[in-house]
């Protein structure tokens, strides 16, 4: 049975559980030639050069090839042409789907008229289901668990879709987490509901310093983005107040490890990233071994 | 007893949506589309209700309609009551009822959702019913009662 993946939501407990453990079997063997014969389209409406290239390797390591664009400007699109129309006609050629759109709930779209399953590399600031599957892959693989974990979560609260994102698909493991950020920036109120509403812990401060580093497991950081500001003063007072520096580790616990979605630009300091705690590029090497995870679950193919 | 005046004409048969909030009366009006029917049609605005203060009344002859099309106005009339009216009874009296989902009845107010930038309907999940809160199936943005425009 072939399958779409369009928000994290889309998955059961199960389902992400399976996920991982078939991810964990990519990360022993990238190369296993399960797309034979199959055609990948990608279809990046939005540029973004690192999920499309890890995309596109997980579907070579495969076996697979490889269609698609990487920019709308050399699509239909740009004469105007409906996203129905463009799916439509790439799923005349293309067994999956992979799309990035800068429309919120273009995937879901998609995923409702398209013959062949779709998966959502990012729709504007909604959902990035598979980087939210190589974080938790992360979670898993570094602390060998996923249940009962404190986990922090730094900077862009509000619009950090990553975070919203791992929230939810935490809800199944019992985490506690410590939400750290500017009032400009704080968790929407829609998320601490959803905690409240399923009993999660939570805790919700201003102040980003080693007492919340100590008691956590994963530290979760993001960027704080420069156009979320209106006053320049402001965005970078608020950039140096949440940035993690080497020695901020130096009490913390020895299982801790810092993630970042990535790109980082200066919320993390460079002699962080020769901590053993630092896990940030490791983790975006485990986006390969989850996006060939989902590619196997879209296409119904068992290992 | 002393009959108190209509404020509005009785009607023989038909359909009479009574306990409409004045502020949506219009939606309602715009949603069962009846600008193009040809029946005979009484709207009531602002008029005065104990319960509600000022409230609208639509009274539409010799047409009932299907409970689904009805049920379609209380997202912006939850108060909204139906009344069937057969040879001057009432036949039939009750509340409108929110349904589970809103197909193409509701805008979408993200205007970065797909719904609003591709020729598609509208998909909305009522999460609250008591107080009316919708979710778009494709943005997933949330949408409150007071912020609630018809397509």
């Amino acid at each position: 049975m072939t399958k779409s993946l369009v928000s994290i939501s889309d998955l059961s407990k199960e389902e992400i559980l399976a996920l991982l453990e078939r991810a964990g079997e990519f990360e022993k063997q990238p190369n296993q030639r399960l797309l034979e014969g199959k055609v990948v389209a990608t279809l990046f409406f939005e540029p973004s050069t690192r999920t499309r290239l890890s995309f596109e390797t997980a579907v070579n390591r495969l076996g697979g090839r490889v269609i698609g664009f990487s920019d709308a400007k050399t699509s239909s699109q740009s004469k105007g042409e409906t996203l129905k129309d463009t799916i439509m006609m790439v799923s005349n050629y293309a067994d999956l789907i992979v799309m990035r759109h800068y429309l919120e709930g273009a995937a879901r779209y998609a995923s409702e008229i398209s013959p062949v399953p779709i998966i959502n590399a990012g729709d504007g600031a909604n959902q990035h289901p598979s980087q939210t599957m190589l974080d938790l892959y992360s979670i898993y693989k570094t602390q060998g668990r996923l249940n009962d974990l404190t986990i922090t979560m730094v900077g862009d609260l509000k619009y950090g879709r990553t975070v919203h994102s791992l929230l939810e698909a935490m809800q199944y493991f019992n985490p506690t987490f410590n939400f750290v950020a500017c009032d400009e920036l704080k968790m929407p109120k829609q998320y601490k509901d959803f905690c409240d509403k399923l009993g999660i812990k939570y805790t919700e401060t201003t102040e980003f310093d080693e007492d919340i580093i100590n008691q956590t497991d994963i530290l979760y950081m993001t960027r704080v983005q420069r156009e979320r500001f209106s006053d320049l003063m402001e965005y970078e007072r608020v950039k140096s107040l949440y940035t993690l520096r080497a020695s901020m580790l130096d009490n913390s616990k020895d299982n801790l490890r810092v993630l970042h979605p990535l790109p980082r630009i200066t919320e993390i300091t460079q002699d962080v990233d020769d901590s053993p705690k630092a896990y940030y590029f490791q983790q975006a090497k485990n986006g390969l071994f989850a996006r060939q995870a989902i590619i196997c679950r879209a296409l119904g193919i068992e290992g | 007893m002393e009959k108190k005046e209509l404020a509005v004409a009785a009607l023989k048969n038909g359909t009479v949506i009574d306990h409409i909030p004045s502020e949506s009366l219009f939606k309602v009006v715009t949603l069962l589309g009846l600008k193009d029917l040809p029946n005979s049609i009484t709207i009531g605005f602002n008029l005065d209700s104990v319960h509600m203060g000022k409230k609208g009344i639509i009274k539409i002859a010799d047409v009932t309609f299907p409970e689904e099309t009805l049920n379609r106005i209380a997202v912006i009339a939850p108060t909204a009551i139906i009344n069937v009216i057969r040879d001057y009874e009432v036949v039939d009296k009750h509340e409108v009822e929110v349904p589970d989902e809103l197909f193409n009845i509701v805008k979408c107010n993200n205007p970065k959702c797909i719904s609003n930038n591709e020729p598609m309907r509208t998909h909305f999940h009522v999460v609250d019913r008591s107080n009316i809160t919708l979710r778009c199936h494709h943005c997933e943005c949330t949408v409150h009662q007071k912020e609630i425009t018809l397509k």
